[in-house]
């Protein structure tokens, strides 16, 4: 077949972005032609102020090498600066002379720094700073001359004058506002700000502005600039002059070839121009009115865009939210949305929080409206900003955690990398992912030499966090002091996988919706971009199917990690581990008998007491496994299971002098009526006598505490990566009234969760208000949701023993020799 | 010189599923093969050895023409043996054939 002809105009950040997120799901359905003005190939634009800084070299920020467009069959023309597109003949045509021909065109053609018209913005040594020649300029300009005034006080102005005063030269920053970085930062901050930056020799004139820029001529006219004038009638010398006061989008070329431009290219949701042929991404766009000059939402366009490039004609973009960090070294400042005060926003529906700590250097404000953070500046200490920017995002409802929601999130992870919180304050050799050994310093190299912008790049290359997860708030906070505004946090409700842009609830809301009652008809249903999913997305529908419509949708073995296909534990070897279950944890000796038997019988390398109160057996070979469970006669105990594992007990009031209730017979009732289900992830049980808790209730989803007058319910504990403490949920008399309630609760969350989520992520992110409405206040909700529950387990068949009746229909047990 | 032999019933070999083949190298020691079956109905055959931590890719989750070993969900294509980038290795692959419903396998010689 032939292939398409795709050239994109703009071999910058946005332009690639969409080259490389095409190649991902689409490698062959176009020849691509790339066409960029600069004589470099792509490169990463928001490090320029570190080369400028001298804390790195144009070579590190080198995104796409030359041979990096060979290896992918792309054609790249560099200093070629496209004049002029033929979009009848479908043409484009180069400075140079060299031209095109396109299917699609893709135009990134980014940002133009915005020049004052005043006299002598002309002159030799006036520049913008934009690309790596500007760089260069400002390197070679700091050899020969003293005199740096830097118009515009924004977060790029701030960069160049750091990084000139880093190159030796004397600098002054002219700006128009009362503080610096008024549109990221409030009065206080800018101050603070001011401060630290005079403390690095850097001199400011505020509510200043410029009037002129006189030469080294004699008439003043020409030659190289000497001096700048302002409107006040003083003037300083200035032998460079960057303007930093803001960037246009630069469309001048598609509005030459008739594409409807306003301020920016005109696109709509799928980032296409009014010229169906014709896409356009980055800084030259205006989105809804929209131009962004941050390269966070550049991806989120790029991504949208190379799926309609794709004919997968599925993704939209809606605009994005902001953040923004200053890339000046030693100085930490963050903000996001409207920060603006209730009197400044003249809106009383605001409040904030402060924290300003003037001799610490510390400063913190938080602006929350409906119960919601609208916006947030940090100065100083901004190891949280990331945090509040989720929470931002995700319009997260904040009164369960105001009371501490200023000092942050208290930690990131408890285990596997020494109990720290702060990546600030680890050294590059410390261990960051304890399951993987990656350093701080291996995943700061990663991010800088190839340019990795989102928490999934970093997983995917560096492996840090892909593991247990526990540290993927520290990994997420090495990500953002890297890449300063280029960070953007991932949303929450991403998409299942990359098979689908559909996200978790819409996947459920659509099988409820439509009934659909197996895989393949629910991957058509929703145009899966694959024919069969992946290993992230098949486990997730099956288990989706499964709770939504029990009895009458099909279990599809072959969607399920192999634990829960076989039964058993897959261990480091191919071997298998071997748990009956053992309910409420009391055993007999004719349990024990067979336990010792079948260990003998089959070499069972070792037998083990669990955490969860039964006997592992372990080494197990897999075609033991059915002759195993024909011999032990005991019922599955699901230890593999995205399910009910145990109910762990003490000993309850018939033998201990302390207890109030007979926890081990509420332990066996409750495993007993739900056993066999399955839920988003394991879920784990436990009872105590009394409030001395020796069956550990506090760390389980479910916890029940035992006191003289009835049982406590506690939820969403959880001892592993993360150590959850469980929250009261409920008070109840009755032992009945123990399954009711406990079961309601686990019942919505196998019905709302997202699969893999354990019961405190979900309450997390739902709120305990909301579980208590459903199960305390709304009775009859509760009654129906354990109704539900109790008939999903109707009639369930235990595993072990319909296997080996079955024995014939399992041959995936059997090995075949040659 | 091709050495063909029989491995089961192509209706023995579960469809976005494997079965597992032992076999003896030529010094004579034991290995395993992973016979696999597509959605589409073709069948490969890789060692049943992941290159990351040796696991049994056999026993992993079929999707597409891959298999996400069941250890470390290492992504493996089933026709070249290859882990998906950004991993790094590679297993064994054989050929593979079905005659009148008999899957076939070629071993290396002997």
């Amino acid at each position: 077949m032939q292939k398409m002809k795709l050239v994109v105009v703009g071999n910058g950040m946005a332009g690639m972005r969409v080259v490389e997120e095409l190649l991902k799901i689409a490698p062959d359905i176009y020849d691509i032609t790339v066409f960029g003005d600069e004589p470099y190939t792509n490169y990463n634009r928001i490090m320029l102020s570190p080369v400028l800084a001298n804390e790195q070299t144009i070579n590190d920020i080198i995104l796409n090498t030359r041979e990096w467009y060979a290896e992918n069959h792309i054609t790249l023309y560099t200093s070629a600066r496209i004049n002029k597109i033929d979009r009848k003949n479908r043409v484009v045509y180069a400075e140079d002379g060299s031209s095109a021909e396109y299917d699609r065109l893709l135009l990134s053609t980014g940002s133009k720094p915005f020049m004052l018209p005043i006299a002598g913005a002309d002159l030799e040594g006036v520049i913008g700073y934009r690309d790596i020649k500007d760089t260069n300029d400002m390197i070679d300009a700091a050899k020969t001359h003293k005199h740096a005034v830097i118009i515009g006080g924004g977060l790029l102005g701030l960069e160049a004058a750091n990084g000139l005063k880093i190159q030796g030269m004397d600098v002054t920053v002219i700006h128009r506002n009362e503080w610096l970085l008024e549109r990221q930062l409030d009065k206080t901050a800018g101050k603070m700000l001011q401060k630290s930056l005079e403390a690095k020799g850097l001199k400011f004139q505020l509510k200043q502005n410029t009037k002129e820029l006189t030469g080294d001529s004699t008439d003043g006219k020409s030659g190289r600039v000497s001096a700048i004038h302002f409107t006040d009638g003083t003037q300083i010398p200035a032998d460079l002059v960057v303007m930093a006061v803001g960037i246009r989008p630069n469309f001048s070329l598609a509005e030459s070839a008739g594409i409807y431009c306003n301020k920016g290219i005109v696109v709509n949701d799928t980032m296409q121009t009014y010229d169906p042929r014709v896409y356009a991404v980055g800084e030259c766009v205006a989105h809804r009115g929209i131009s962004y000059g941050l390269v966070a939402p550049l991806f989120e366009m790029a991504k949208v865009c190379a799926t309609h490039l794709a004919n997968f004609g599925i993704g939209s973009y809606k605009g994005s939210v902001t953040s923004t960090k200053l890339k000046v070294t030693g100085i930490d400042l963050f903000s996001a949305g409207d920060f603006r005060s209730p009197v400044e926003a003249a809106d009383e529906e605001r409040e904030e929080i402060v924290l300003h700590d003037a001799v610490g250097g510390v400063y913190k404000k938080l602006v929350i409206k409906n119960d919601k953070i609208i916006g947030s500046v940090l100065y100083g200490d901004t190891a949280d900003g990331a945090w509040y920017f989720q929470l931002l995002r995700d319009a997260k409802p904040i009164h369960e955690i105001r009371d501490s929601l200023m000092f942050g999130q208290d930690s990131l992870g408890n285990t596997g990398h020494q109990g720290q919180d702060k990546a600030a304050a680890m050294t590059n050799e410390m261990e960051v992912c304890g399951c993987n050994g990656v350093c701080k310093g291996t995943i700061v190299k990663a991010i800088q030499d190839q340019g990795l912008f989102t928490i999934d790049d970093v997983k995917k290359q560096t492996k840090a966090g892909s593991s247990c997860g526990s540290c993927v708030g520290l990994v997420e906070q090495i990500l953002a002091s890297a890449l300063g505004g280029g960070y953007a946090p991932p949303s929450t409700s991403k998409a299942i996988c990359g098979c689908s842009d559909k996200n978790h609830e819409e996947v459920r809301e659509e099988i409820r919706k439509n009934k659909y009652l197996n895989i393949p008809d629910t991957m058509k249903g929703m145009s899966w971009r694959t024919p069969n999913g992946c290993a992230t997305c098949r486990p997730a529908l099956n288990y989706y199917l499964l709770s939504t419509w029990p009895h009458e949708s099909v279990d599809d073995p072959q969607s399920r990690f192999i634990n829960e296909r076989v039964h058993a534990n897959i261990q480091k070897d191919g071997t298998y581990s071997v748990i009956p279950r053992m309910y409420g944890g009391v055993t007999t000796p004719d349990q024990l008998r067979k336990i010792a038997d079948v260990a003998d019988k089959y070499a069972v390398p070792m037998v083990k007491v669990t955490g969860g109160q039964r006997i592992d057996l372990l080494g197990v070979k897999k075609e033991d496994l059915v002759g195993m469970w024909k011999d032990l006669d005991m019922p599955s105990g699901y230890a593999y299971a995205k399910g009910i594992r145990t109910v762990k007990t003490c000993v309850g009031s018939e033998f201990c002098r302390f207890g109030t209730q007979n926890s081990t017979q509420m332990g066996i009732d409750i495993e007993k009526a739900f056993d066999h289900m399955w839920a988003p992830h394991k879920v784990k049980f436990a009872v105590s006598g009394c409030p001395r808790n020796c069956a550990e209730s506090g760390i389980k989803d479910v916890g029940i505490i035992g006191v003289d007058s009835g049982w406590e319910i506690y939820v969403g504990g959880n001892g592993g990566i993360k150590t959850e403490v469980a929250q009261f949920l409920c008070k109840v008399k009755t032992s009945d009234e123990v399954l009711e309630y406990s079961g309601a609760f686990i019942q919505i969350y196998r019905e709302e969760a997202r699969y893999l989520d354990r019961t405190v992520h979900w309450i997390e992110r739902v709120g305990l208000e909301y579980v208590k409405q459903r199960v305390l206040e709304d009775h009859e909700g509760r009654k129906a949701a354990y109704e539900r529950l109790l008939f999903a387990l109707q009639g369930a068949v235990e595993p072990w023993s319909e296997r080996v009746q079955k024995r014939e229909q399992h041959k995936e047990f059997e090995t075949i020799t040659v | 010189m091709s050495n063909w032999v029989k491995v089961a019933p192509f209706d023995e070999i579960p469809k976005l599923g494997a079965r597992v083949v032992r076999t003896k190298d030529s010094e004579q020691k034991e290995f395993d093969i992973g016979v696999f079956r597509t959605e589409d109905d073709r069948i490969f055959a890789i060692n049943n050895s992941c290159p990351h931590k040796a696991g049994p890719l056999s026993q992993g989750i079929v999707y597409g023409d891959k298999v996400a070993c069941p250890l470390h969900s290492w992504k493996i294509s089933l026709v070249d043996g290859k882990a998906e980038e950004p991993d790094v290795g590679e297993t064994a692959c054989y050929n593979t054939k079905v005659e009148d419903g008999i899957v076939y396998l070629e071993l290396k010689d002997k």
